[in-house]
Formats: C-alpha cells, structure tokens, sequence
C-alpha cells in the first residue's frame, strides 16, 4: 500500500506534520549556533561546510515519506523555517524564503511519481532536488561576491551531495526507524509490522 | 533555554501593528534591500532599523541579546570574502601566501555584513514583538491562510517548551535504567543521536494524541470555523508596509545617486 | 441528552492479534450516569474512544455495531465531549481561555456567543484564574480542571470522562468531581471510567463491569451489582467498597541508614528538606499537587544534582564511590544502588519491546543471560504481563505501562527503590500484586520510598510517611 486514498489532509496529517517541523525547528536552532561556531573550523574550505547543509533539509524529505501527501514536503519544510524565525534564528525572515524554495524541491520530486512511490530512490531524488533548491537560492542570495570557480560551484555541488545523502537516503531510514516504534501507525509509512 | 515570549512593550505603536502587516513590511523591505551588494544601502537601512527600534517598543539591549549569532556570521563572511572574493580590484592591502587582502575585498566584505544585518534586524524585531497566537489568526482572517494548517501549526508551536522540558526527562531516564556514555566521545555521540531520536518519537507520539485531543473537540468537523478574536488589518497596516518599501527604496535611490550600487543580479 | 447502543461491539487494534474489546452489548439511555468498570487492559479507554469516534478506521478491525443517538459515532462527534486521563496533550492553545474557545470556533459557534460562553464554562469548573492566564502555567489539577471547561463549553450530550482524577492529589480529585457534578445538566448523559469506586459512587446511577475476555460482566444499580457480585468482582480486580486491603508492614524493626538528605532543596521547585532512608523500612512522601515530591524523588535517585544541601549515601550503599554523591555516579552502578520509577511511565522507556525493556536493567548489570530470563519471565507473570511481552511498551493501556515501569526497577533489585506514583491506574489485583512485590523487596533488606496520592497504599505498606507543603516552607515527618 503506497499512497492513502484521499489526497485530503486528516487532523493527524496536519499536527504530525507541525511536529515534525517543530522538532527540526528547534534543532535548526541548536544548528544555528553549531553553524557559527563551526565557521572557524571550516575555514581552510569553507564550501565543505555546506556538508553539514543536508540536516537543514531533512524535515521536507521526511514529512513527505510520512505524510505522503501533495504539499506535505513544502508545508513542514517552510513551517520548520518560520519556527526557527520565531525562536530568533539569525538568518530571520529570509530564511522563511529559503525554506519555500528547499521544500518546493522536494515536493517536486515526490510529484514527478504522482505520490505514490516512497522507496529509496524517490528519497534520494527528493533530497537532491530540496538541496538543488537550496544550491541556487545561496548561489544567487548568499554567495554572489565569491569566486565562481573555487567556491560558489563547489559549495553548490556539496550542497546537493550533502542533501541527498543526509536528507534524501537520511529521511529514508529515519522514516523505518520511526515506523518500527510503532508512532507511525497512523500512517501508511507505519502499517507493515508483525503482529504481537 | 529557549524563549518564546514576545519581548515589547506592548503598547508601542508599531508593535501592535497587524502581524501579518509587520511580517509584509519586514519581507517588502528585506526584499527591495537584496538587490544590492554595495554598504551604502544597508547602512542607511540599519539607521532607519535603529532609529525606529522605539515605536516596536524593543529595547537595544534586548535587541543585541538575540542578534549576537549575527555577528559570528560575520566573522565566517570575512573569512571567506578574504579566501574567496571575486572581486580582487583595487590596492593591495595585504598579501601573505594565499592571502590577498584589496580594497575591494574590504568593501565587499562590508557591504555582505551590513547587507546581513540590515535584513535580519526587521525579522528579529517582527517575531520579538509577535506573539505567535496573534500571528495565526492575523494569517487566517487577513492573509487567507487556510485555517487548519495555520491552528495545527500554532498547536505543535506550543510543544517548544515541552521538547525541552522533554529531552531532559529522556536524558535522566537513561541514566536510571543504567545507560550513560562516561567520558567517551563516541558514546557521547550515539547517547545523543539516540536521545534525539526518543524525542522525535515522543513528538509525534504527543502529536498524534493531541490530533485526536482536537477532533474530539470538533477541529474536523467540517463546519465553517467562526474567530473567537478578531484581527484587523486597518489603514495603519497598509502604511507600515508602503512605509518599509518607500524606506528600502529610498536607501537604494541614495547608494544609487552616490554610485555605490552594485546589483545583484547582472 | 444522548442515548447509546452497542451490539456485538469488538475492536482490535492494528498490530495486536487479540481483541481489546468483544461482543459488547449495552444500552445507555439518555439521562443515565454510568461508571464503567474493568480489570486493567479491559478496554475500557478503548470503548470509551470508540464513542468518541475517535477509532479511525484504518488504526484496526472493528466488529459489531456502537450507535449514538442512532447515528454512527464518527458522525455524532457534536454530541460527544470527552476528557482524558492527561491533560498535557490535550490543551491545544496557549492561552486558557482560547482553548476553551477553540471548541467553540471549531462548531461555528456565532462570535458573540463564544466569550459568554467561555466564562461560563469557566464558571462552571471553578477556573480560578482569568481568560489569559497561559496554559503552560498551571497545574495538573487546573489543566485538568481547564480541559474539563474546554469539553463543558460544548454542551455534550454524552460526556465521557477517562481516569480524570488520576495523578492529582485528594484534594485536587474532590474539586474535579465537585467540578463535574456541578456542570452536568439533569440531561446529560455521562459515562466515567475509574478505578477507585467509593469516590466515584455519587456521581453515578449504574455500574457497567466489563470482562477482560469479551462481553459485559455485570450491569445494574451500583448496590445491586455490589451486593450480588461483589466478592466475584473483587477477585477478578474490581475496587469494590468495603474490601479493604490486607496490611503488609515491616515485621522487623529497620536497618541501617542507606540515604540521608540533609537541607536538600531545588529553588522554586522544591524547599529545602531533611530526610533519612533505612534498609528494610518503606517510605511514603506525601504532599499537594506542586510540592515538589517528584523532584525530591529525581534528587534522591541521584538523577538531579542538588540545588543546595546534600545527599549522601552510606558506605553500605555507595559502595567503590563512598566520596561522591549519587549524582556523580557512573550509571550502570547507579541502577545496581539506586533505582527509580519516574511518575510519567513513558519517560522511561528505552527500548521497542516489554520483554526487552525488562531485560535491559539485568543485562546492563552484568547479570548472565539465564538469571536474566527467570527474572524477566517472574515478573511479566506476577504483574500479568505476559501476553503482552512483544508488544511495543507506548501501546500498552495506562495501567499495563504503570506496571512494566515499576516491573523494569524491580527487574534489578536496587538496594534503594524510589517510585513516583507508583499504584495509579491499577485494578485490585495488580494493585495487590505491586504491594506484594514492594513489600517482599523492602522485607528482603532493601530501601524503599514512594511518592503516592494513594492513601489506601500508604495504609496498606508505609512505615513512616513524610509530607511535603506547597508553601515552600519545608517538610514536616
Ligand atoms: N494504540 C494501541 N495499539 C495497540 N494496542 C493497544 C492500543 N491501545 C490499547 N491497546 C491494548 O488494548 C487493550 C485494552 O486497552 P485499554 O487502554 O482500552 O484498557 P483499559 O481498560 O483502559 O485499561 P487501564 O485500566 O489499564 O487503563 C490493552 O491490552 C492494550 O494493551
Ligand atoms: N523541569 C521543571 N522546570 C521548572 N519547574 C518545574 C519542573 N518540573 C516541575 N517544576 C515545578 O516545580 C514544582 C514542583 O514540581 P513536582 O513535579 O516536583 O511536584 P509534585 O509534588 O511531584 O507534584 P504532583 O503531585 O503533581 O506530581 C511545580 O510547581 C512544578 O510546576
Ligand atoms: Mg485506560
Ligand atoms: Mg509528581
């Protein structure tokens, strides 16, 4: 069973959803503060500290593996960037932009399968397309006074490896591990376990 | 910790302003100030953020407690401006291996520190003085936001604290049941990736049993919701955001007028 | 003003092979106040959900008929109101008299009526405070006390109440069912679960007993049900009036000191508190809502490091870490030394099943796989756990998961025992069952402390009780 017959959200959709970005919004917060203080240590190569970018993207990935639903992707993503505007993230309102344009990515990949497959390579086009998202946004807002060559293409190209490993193939299994604590039973990613 | 109190006096004038009129003139004006890279604009900007700070009833003080992350931002954008630049015109001020200090360098890097500051101050003060109920319901009666989304939103909000409170009950607990990591940084490490997890699970265990909580209370009823408070988006409203976008463009027109501008695009 | 019929009603939920409910029959009619009664995993939250309509038809297998006014339950949401046992997850908004409001907004209720309506209900429960107060700054009680509101608001035909007293302190719990019989309408229709019956008799005309196998076990006039069933009942774990529980105090005067606290306190949450725990001696702590019990027992677990004053452990009990306080200690000799039951079940649990769950404590000590087994399969018979031992421990029902928390600090026998709330949810045989195995514990030498509401356990089992006052002024022995 792949995709739930309606395309209608039910309350749990909603709140689960919320929650999902809840949680990430209040680790983005926490990341915020780790990104800073990272900056001195990536500054031999400052475009690998775009590796760390995949976990900004994992709530898009994973609400749309969980949720399944059109518009799950974009909603959770762009609801975990208000919310770390709310706590009083640096980036403040640009980053609710940023997050519409990462969760458009997502969305668009679990679109191109009609909502209805959730397997391992959709997760992974799904992560690469919220960092493809998220590459051209910094590409033209972020990084437009660095040098093409040596760091706006690399940062760029990182972003998106980093995006699907830790938030395409990293949503993925996150996703099994929830299902396997039995908090996913609501949901179609949540009901093929054995009976007790 | 993580604060969630609206830090205005709630009387200033511009603070009581319509949520989602504040979060339009906060985009309008971060949006125009974009286009450029020079440091004029963003510095005229950040003058008009200081000096309208008052009316948002925020005090500096408070306003520096939640900006300070910028200014580690800074220093990264520094770092990379002198690695990276682009733009390597002008006098050499410093050269040291790979390190190629110009004066164009410099001025970028200025430009890209004031243009972050003077984006962020309107977000930080939009969400300093808006209490996150009043933003919900200001998005569903004058922004059209759909009502169900933007309730469920505000409902998981509320969980904040709660994770908190949360992740040290979780961390206590697996020290009660005689699991703990010692001085091992490995072990530290899976103690927390594990830790967060259990609050991942929690979260939408708790989710999921406050979803039933709100459809026993008829949030899927289907029927037409009425608002119990009522937001307005009057005259006053629409001035702020013309006023935020006739602000951002009058910094731009100046760094224009200076021959400063340097666009983003092109 | 509503009525119900359920025929042949069975449920079983996703994931589970047995039945949590089958062939129930009963008829409510409008007007009636029914107290629902059951053995511990009985189905009686279950039932009370399915009225509710809140058994989404994908989360399991139903079989049988429930009607609400003719009407399937999931259509007659309108006339349903219910109140759960925990009242943190069932406030939505973060201002009290929004949240009573939300239900309101929800049925389209015109907007000049919703404020009108709001204080009264308000009113109705006894809200001590006004419209604005935050949700997050009351207590157990006045959540508790606001989701009542928040459900009254409605004006249900039907109001289902679930275990709404538990974890509050007596006082609390006479104000909650004061709260109720006032706010109920000569019409309304009311069935309450709860396990301790003699509190809950004046609020009710009849008695529905469930059977754990399938179907209604006993049904009519409190008295009646009582007079000609009740010594049935009472073997088969229903709180009846007038059984009182055998007393099983310490025949042996007590030991050594184990653990003495000495001015220990956490500013605002607890005062500053003396207190001396002996081998072979049980402890009962005492107190309102807020006193600050919970926190005393995460103190005295070695769980929090003191705000001022000390703990300090006996070399007996200390062991190798004679000259560091118990919050230093490393964790897997912690659990060997002291062990604790935190009041909130789900905050301890670790792993995905209850067979897991209770080995993980033996095996975290050292102990060889066989000792682990025995202990492990000992303990899910005696707290009839057994049928349950692959199940994931968050779907077990209140009282299953109250006593596979106390069951995972018993699994490793720690010289000291401290449990929050130890007895709550529990039918008359697990509660029984649970006294026995704290009382064999402390009678084999062992420390024990229990922070409880319970006033038939600290009559049963302590042999001292301490209490705390809210007044932050400290305790008195
Ligand atoms: N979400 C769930 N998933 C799987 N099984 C469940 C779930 N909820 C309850 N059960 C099981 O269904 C049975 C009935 O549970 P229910 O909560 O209705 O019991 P109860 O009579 O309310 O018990 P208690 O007095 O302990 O609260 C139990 O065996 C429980 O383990
Ligand atoms: N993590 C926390 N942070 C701040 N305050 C807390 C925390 N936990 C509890 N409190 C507050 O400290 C006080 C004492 O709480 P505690 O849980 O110890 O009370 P209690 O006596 O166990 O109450 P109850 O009978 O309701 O369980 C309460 O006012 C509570 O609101
Ligand atoms: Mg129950
Ligand atoms: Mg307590």
């Amino acid at each position: 069973m792949n995709h739930t017959d309606s395309n209608r959200w039910r309350t749990v959709d909603i709140v689960v959803a919320s929650v999902i970005a809840v949680a990430f919004g209040v680790v983005f917060w926490a990341w915020g503060l780790l990104w800073s203080a990272t900056d001195a240590a990536f500054a031999f190569f400052p475009p690998a500290q775009a590796v760390l970018y995949g976990v900004w993207l994992v709530p898009a990935v994973l609400a749309g593996l969980i949720i399944r639903k059109p518009g799950a992707a974009l909603y959770c993503e762009t609801v975990a960037a208000i919310i770390s505007a709310l706590l009083g993230s640096q980036w403040a309102s640009i980053v609710i932009l940023q997050g519409l344009m990462q969760g458009i990515g997502a969305e668009l990949a679990f679109a191109a399968f009609r909502y209805r497959s959730f397997r391992l390579p959709v997760a992974a086009l799904a992560g690469a397309l919220t960092g493809l998202g998220a590459a051209i946004f910094d590409f033209v807002y972020w990084n437009k006074a660095y040098d093409f060559a040596s760091y706006r293409l690399p940062y760029a190209l990182i972003t998106i490896v980093s995006a699907t490993i830790v938030a395409g193939l990293g949503a993925h299994v996150l996703t099994r591990a929830l299902a396997n604590t039995g908090v996913l039973d609501r949901f179609p990613a949540g009901r093929d376990r054995a009976l007790v | 910790m993580i604060n969630l109190e609206p830090v205005a006096a709630p009387g200033a004038p511009l603070a009581r302003r319509n949520p989602v009129a504040k979060l339009a003139a906060a985009m309008v004006f971060t949006l125009i100030l974009v286009a450029t890279l020079d440091p004029v604009a963003p510095a005229v900007a950040i003058a008009v953020e200081l000096a309208v700070l008052p009316l948002f009833g925020v005090r500096y003080r408070v306003l520096a407690r939640r900006a300070w992350p910028l200014l580690a931002g800074a220093v990264g954008i520094l770092v990379t401006l002198v690695l990276f630049a682009a733009d390597r015109s002008g006098p050499v001020l410093l050269q040291a291996g790979p390190v190629l200090v110009t004066e164009g360098v410099l001025v970028t890097a200025l430009g890209l520190v004031l243009r972050m500051l003077a984006v962020a101050l309107p977000g930080i003060v939009v969400f300093a003085t808006t209490d996150p109920t009043d933003l919900a319901d200001a998005l569903i009666q004058n922004a059209k936001a759909p009502a169900r989304f933007a309730i469920g939103a505000l409902a998981a909000f509320r969980m904040v604290p709660l994770l908190e409170q949360e992740w040290r009950m979780i961390s206590m607990a697996r020290r009660a049941r005689g699991v703990d990591a010692g001085r091992n940084p490995v072990a530290k490490l899976r103690l927390f990736g594990s830790t967060a997890f259990t609050l991942l699970v929690g979260a939408i265990r708790r989710g999921t049993r406050l979803a039933v909580a709100m459809d026993a209370r008829g949030f899927d009823a289907g029927t037409p919701r009425t608002v119990a408070r009522r937001q307005r988006f009057v005259l006053a409203d629409t001035l702020l955001i013309i006023g935020a976008a006739l602000t951002a463009g009058a910094a731009l027109t100046l760094s224009v007028l200076l021959g400063t501008f340097r666009p983003l695009i092109g | 003003m509503s009525g119900l019929v359920l025929r042949g009603f069975g449920w079983r939920h996703g994931g589970r092979k047995r039945w949590a409910l089958r062939g129930v029959d009963l008829r409510v009619e409008s007007g009636e106040r029914v107290l629902l009664l059951g053995p511990s995993g009985a189905g009686k939250s279950t039932l009370l959900a399915a009225l509710a309509g809140l058994l989404p038809e994908d989360s399991g297998e139903q079989e049988g008929g429930v009607e609400i006014d003719g009407l399937d339950p999931r259509k007659a949401r309108e006339r349903v109101g219910i109140l759960f046992q925990d009242p943190q997850t069932q406030l939505v908004m973060a201002r009290s008299g929004d949240d009573v409001a939300f239900g309101l907004e929800n049925r389209g209720v015109p907007a000049g009526e919703i404020w009108p309506r709001v204080d009264e209900a308000l009113h109705r429960v006894g809200f001590p405070y006004p419209r604005d107060r935050p949700t997050a700054a009351l207590s157990g009680g006045e959540q508790q006390r606001l989701a009542l509101a928040g459900t009254l608001a409605l004006r249900p035909g039907l109001l289902l109440l679930d275990e709404p007293t538990a974890n509050l302190d007596p006082a609390g719990a006479a104000l909650i069912r004061q709260a109720v019989a006032n706010a109920l309408d000569a019409d309304t229709t009311m069935i309450l679960v709860e396990h301790r019956v003699t509190e809950a008799l004046p609020l009710v005309d009849r008695v529905v007993v469930l059977e754990p196998g399938g179907g209604v076990r006993a049904d009519g006039p409190p008295a009646a049900v009582f007079a000609a069933h009740g010594d049935a009942l009472a073997a088969a774990g229903v709180w009846i009036p007038g059984h009182v529980a055998p007393p099983r105090h310490a025949t042996t005067p007590p030991g050594d000191v184990l653990l003495t606290a000495e001015r220990l306190g956490l500013p605002p949450r607890l005062a500053s508190t003396d207190l001396r725990v002996r081998a072979g001696e049980a402890l009962a702590v005492l107190g309102p809502n807020g006193a600050g019990k919970s926190t005393l027992a995460l103190l005295l677990g070695g769980l929090l490091p003191p705000g001022t004053g000390t703990v300090t452990a006996s070399a007996e009990l200390a062991g190798r870490d004679a000259r560091t306080p118990p919050h230093r200690w490393r964790a897997p000799a912690l659990v060997r030394r002291i062990g604790s039951v935190f009041q909130d079940p789900e905050h301890q649990f670790v792993t995905a099943t209850v067979r897991d769950e209770l080995a993980l404590g033996p095996r975290r000590t050292g102990q060889p796989e066989t000792a682990v087994t025995a202990t492990v399969d000992e303990l899910l018979h005696r707290l009839r756990l057994d049928r349950l031992a692959g199940a994931n421990p968050y779907t077990l029902s209140g009282g299953e998961a109250r006593r596979l928390s106390v069951a995972t600090a018993l699994a490793t026998a720690p010289r000291l025992l401290i449990c929050d709330e130890p007895t709550f949810g529990q039918d008359r045989r697990t509660w029984l069952e649970l006294v026995d195995l704290l009382a064999e514990l402390r009678d084999a030498g062992h420390g024990l402390v229990t922070v409880t509401h319970d006033e038939d356990f600290v009559a049963a089992l302590a042999d001292r009780t301490l209490t705390l006052d809210r007044s932050a002024a400290g305790a008195s022995s």
